[in-house]
């Protein structure tokens, strides 16, 4: 299954939501097992193809993981990429253009 | 049931399913993403954590700010802005220094702008600890958050 997300970027930030679970692996489910670790643990931001973030995530990283930080030299008409892979191998790609 | 609107819903799912997995395969930036730090991560203690990233003996910097509520009423979700005015940063790490795991994040950075924000998962109520690299050298800054409901474990 592929992660889905959204991207938004304007004036100097880029913004990222993604709908994950972002399980620990230390809850414990309903039955008493151990629900298993599902995680995002690799985020890559790309402003016209240029690597400006290049993240990696631990089991700390709230579930549905937001993400903004700030750019220098962003601009409209920007191209952004943000890619995303979990610990499962599951992927997620999104571009949008910097209004 | 008009048989026309079946086949359209039809076809228009499965051009979803098409997008979908051009997304998930074909999208890919042009770079590899990081090797996953899984020393950093996967430690049980800060300093081993600091360690496995290189954040060891990192020097309290005033231009670091770890910006976040006093008291977090639901430690699964607490906003946590690392904010600095120091001038070519080149990564920034976040360690929630009383979780399973501390090492929440860390980042390699281009271009960076002086602000990011993410929401962290705390255990407890403890520091978080911002590392942040500039010009080579490594800087770091706290802020105590107390934790009324852990959002780690059970």
């Amino acid at each position: 299954m592929a992660i889905t997300m959204r991207a938004r970027a304007s004036k100097d930030e880029i913004k990222i939501l993604m709908t994950h679970p972002s399980e620990t692996g230390l809850r414990k489910g309903a039955n008493g097992q151990p629900i298993p670790a599902h995680f995002v643990k690799n985020i890559q931001v790309t402003v016209n193809g240029k690597t400006i973030l290049d993240g990696q995530w631990g089991v700390g990283v709230s579930k549905d993981p937001y993400l903004s930080v700030k750019v220098q030299g962003l601009k409209a008409g920007d191209k952004i990429g943000v890619h995303a892979e979990d610990n499962k191998g599951e992927q997620g790609s999104i571009e949008t253009i910097a209004a | 049931m008009n048989p026309m609107r079946r086949h359209f819903l039809k076809a228009a799912s499965s051009a979803g399913l098409i997008a979908a997995a051009i997304a998930a395969g074909l999208m890919k930036p042009g770079q590899a993403l990081a090797t996953w730090n899984n020393a950093g991560f996967t430690a049980t203690k800060t300093a081993d954590a600091l360690a496995a990233i290189g954040g060891t003996g990192a020097m309290e910097s005033k231009d670091i700010q770890v910006k976040a509520p006093d008291i977090a009423e639901n430690g699964a979700v607490v906003p946590i802005e690392v904010a600095t005015t120091l001038a070519n940063v080149e990564s920034i790490a976040l360690l929630g220094e009383k979780n399973v795991n501390p090492l929440i994040a860390h980042y390699a950075l281009t271009n960076f702008g002086g602000s990011l924000y993410m929401r962290v998962k705390l255990g407890q109520t403890a520091n978080v600890r911002a590392i942040v690299t500039s010009g080579g050298k490594t800087y770091t800054a706290t802020k105590n958050i107390k934790v009324t409901a852990g959002g780690c474990g059970g």
